[in-house]
């Protein structure tokens, strides 16, 4: 585990406020999911999921077929399908246009994909302005953070901490009732959406027959950023692709359930190339960016693949028992949670935060509630070992293997184990009652274990022994 | 640019070559319950009603007329070209403008107006829900921008839900750059998960059945 992981963590740890803010939170979602998919309400609820498992694994399976149909029927509305290979390509394709076009201004509405390439900072290093729409969005975006949860950006931030920010950068007075802070944002957000050039959303889903980008929100901001500015651009991950329009009556019931308990969403946009010439309004121009960005690499695995059927519900942040404890800003990378601890090692590489898939105690709550039944915690065992194979031939973990041959050795002598076991509790400092709290190698490599653990006393009798007696 | 890079990339990963024929998809998955009339009517409106929006069911264009005039108050709105809005004559009523088809001139229009009125190519029993297409008749900003919005619906047009929909519209990306679901007012909770209402979108909707 690295020093920084560790450190977030513990931060989190000792913010009784912000403890509280994650647990009411997401025990708010899970409350709200629950009565979503209560049998009366949605009798359905886990074919549907077998359904959208179904769906995705045929679909990502035969990903380039659906990727060439999509960019066909998007063409032929008049849109345009932009294949990008990383985040360079995308933001060279966004500034290129943006000069050609004379724009200066840009409304983005809420997108994960955005995040993970960090599209504004590379568009605002050339002088482009790029306004987040979403309030939680907006909110992180003043503060110069990254989303604290998939669905619910802002979890983190209290009404007077955005009191400060809405003062700090916005120059009005301070304000803490969340209706007027809200109607503040609305204000400035609404100007910047008359002005914009260019409206730049994620997607939720990519509909191959139809050639359409689907967008679920609850606030309007995703249809205002794809429908007043002249232009709009969606950014998508290529594993967002879903078959038929059809399929969005199994993916659009689960979506909304799983992240926020409803039924639908408030709007859900359905967007196929630039308006029509019989239509009043509407971008003139609209393109799709396809991205990969890591995304072939996690595809080249037949047993992980099925991360990439995920739809970004939110609700195995919600049900994890270490995200309610750690939070998100703790999680190295903008993925957070069960489905970030196995995204970012494959995107990353399992060296760039190894502590991260045995961040888990694999309770198996987030296979559990996945609208698409990703195994995760299959997932975290098969990084494990990746983790443990690549120490392994750095030759950074000699210690640990040395304890572990010496352990197997010890097992596989019955004599030997029977001394070292009298041995052991003939050394454990107490053996009447309780546990044992502390224990005399607590200073050595095994520290960070120990902290977190208390060991039973050695019984007065082994079983050997017992067995022997009888 | 990078098209048949990524493209290249996918099929390298899946082990599949070009133009390699696609297995059977799953069977697309839709059911359609039988529900009467005056129960979808029913339910259409509990939904929206229990997201705090207003819903009237109405006996004739004269009682839509009169709800939606109550509502408008004198405030000046902005009227889609629906022809359901003009045989109700709701775009006869005072203050309201009617007719548009410039893009620019409504936009500007709905940015100042206090009210939008629509009508709804389907509604969604299940859930509360109105489906708009973008058309000649129907243009995006109106049920967007203002503060308030009405829509009227008629009845013939309520469907069971989103199954239906999708058996009565397999494709809506043929008729029309934008399908939008929408599902009570404008909302957010993103500030310490309290309920605000109107947040870009209208806050206050009313639903007329006619």
């Amino acid at each position: 585990m690295s020093t920084l992981f560790d450190e977030k963590i513990h931060e989190t740890l000792a913010d009784p406020k912000l403890q509280l803010a994650i647990y009411k939170a997401t025990g708010r979602l899970v409350e709200e999911r629950r009565k979503a998919i209560e049998p009366d309400i949605c009798p359905d609820y886990q074919e549907l999921r077998t359904q959208a498992n179904a769906v995705k694994r045929h679909t990502i399976e035969h990903l380039d077929y659906y990727l060439e149909e999509f960019a066909r029927n998007l063409e032929a509305h008049g849109g345009k399908a932009i294949f990008c290979r990383d985040a360079e390509e995308v933001s060279d394709f966004v500034l290129s246009l943006a000069k050609e076009r004379g724009a200066e201004l840009i409304v983005k509405s809420k997108s994960m994909t955005t995040e993970e390439i960090d599209l504004n900072e590379r568009l605002e290093h050339h002088h482009l302005e790029s306004v987040e729409t979403d309030l939680g969005e907006y909110i992180i975006q003043l503060a110069h953070e990254r989303p604290y949860h998939i669905v619910a950006p802002a979890l983190h931030k209290t009404r007077e901490q955005v009191a400060d920010l809405l003062t700090d950068k916005l120059g009005v007075p301070r304000e803490t009732v969340i209706e007027k802070q809200t109607m503040i944002a609305r204000a400035v957000l609404r100007e910047k959406f008359l002005a914009a050039d260019i409206g730049i959303s994620g997607a939720n889903f990519l509909v191959a027959d139809s050639g359409a980008v689907v967008l679920v929100e609850n606030e309007g901001n995703a249809r205002l950023t794809t429908s007043a500015p002249k232009i709009h651009i969606a950014v998508a991950g290529i594993e967002k692709l879903i078959p038929r329009a059809q399929d969005l009556a199994v993916f659009l019931k689960l979506l909304g359930r799983s992240a926020t308990g409803q039924w639908l969403t408030v709007y859900t946009s359905f967007l196929s190339g630039p308006r029509r010439k019989n239509e009043i309004d509407g971008p003139e121009e609209f393109y799709v960016v396809l991205l990969d960005n890591g995304r072939t690499k996690v595809l080249a695995d037949r047993e992980k693949r099925q991360s990439l059927y995920c739809i970004r519900c939110g609700a195995c942040l919600n049900h994890c028992p270490v995200y309610r404890k750690i939070g998100g800003h703790s999680f190295p990378w903008v993925y957070s949670g069960p489905i970030g601890a196995i995204l970012t090692p494959q995107f990353l590489g399992v060296r760039h935060e190894p502590g991260l898939p045995f961040a888990s105690s694999l309770c198996g709550a987030c296979a559990e509630v996945c609208p698409v039944k990703i195994d995760i915690p299959q997932i975290l065992l098969d990084l494990r070992s990746e983790v443990k194979k690549a120490e392994t031939r750095e030759g950074t973990n000699r210690l640990e293997r040395l304890a572990f041959r010496v352990w197997a050795w010890v097992m596989r002598h019955p004599r030997i184990y029977e001394i070292a076991g009298m041995a052991a509790a003939a050394l454990a400092p107490s053996r009447d009652s309780g546990w044992v709290r502390s224990v005399p190698v607590s200073a050595g490599p095994l520290r960070a274990w120990l902290s977190q653990r208390d060991l039973p006393p050695a019984a007065p009798k082994s079983f050997r022994q017992m067995w022997r007696d009888r | 640019m990078s098209r048949e890079t990524v493209l290249h990339k996918v099929r390298t990963a899946l082990g599949r070559s070009a133009g390699q024929p696609l297995d059977q998809p799953p069977p697309v998955r839709l059911r359609i319950p039988v529900v009467e009339l005056e129960a979808r009517v029913a339910s259409f409106c509990t939904r929206i009603e229990s997201l705090a929006g207003k819903t009237h069911a109405a006996r004739s264009t004269e009682d839509a007329l009169e709800y939606a005039a109550g509502i408008i108050a004198g405030r000046t709105a902005v009227a889609s070209n629906a022809p359901i809005l003009r045989e109700c004559g709701i775009t006869a009523l005072p203050g309201v403008r009617t007719g548009i088809i410039n893009r620019d001139e409504l936009r500007a229009l709905c940015a100042t107006a206090a009210v939008g009125i629509t009508g709804a190519d389907y509604a969604l029993a299940d859930t509360g829900t109105l489906v708009l297409l973008s058309s000649q008749q129907e243009a995006r900003m109106i049920s967007l921008l203002p503060p308030v919005y009405i829509a009227i619906v008629k009845r013939e047009c309520l469907l069971t839900g989103l199954d239906e929909l999708l058996t009565v519209l397999p494709r809506p990306a043929e008729q029309t750059s934008s399908m939008v679901l929408i599902t009570g007012p404008s909302r957010t909770a993103d500030i310490e998960q309290i309920l605000v209402r109107g947040v870009h979108g209208p806050g206050e909707i009313h639903v007329v059945v006619v």
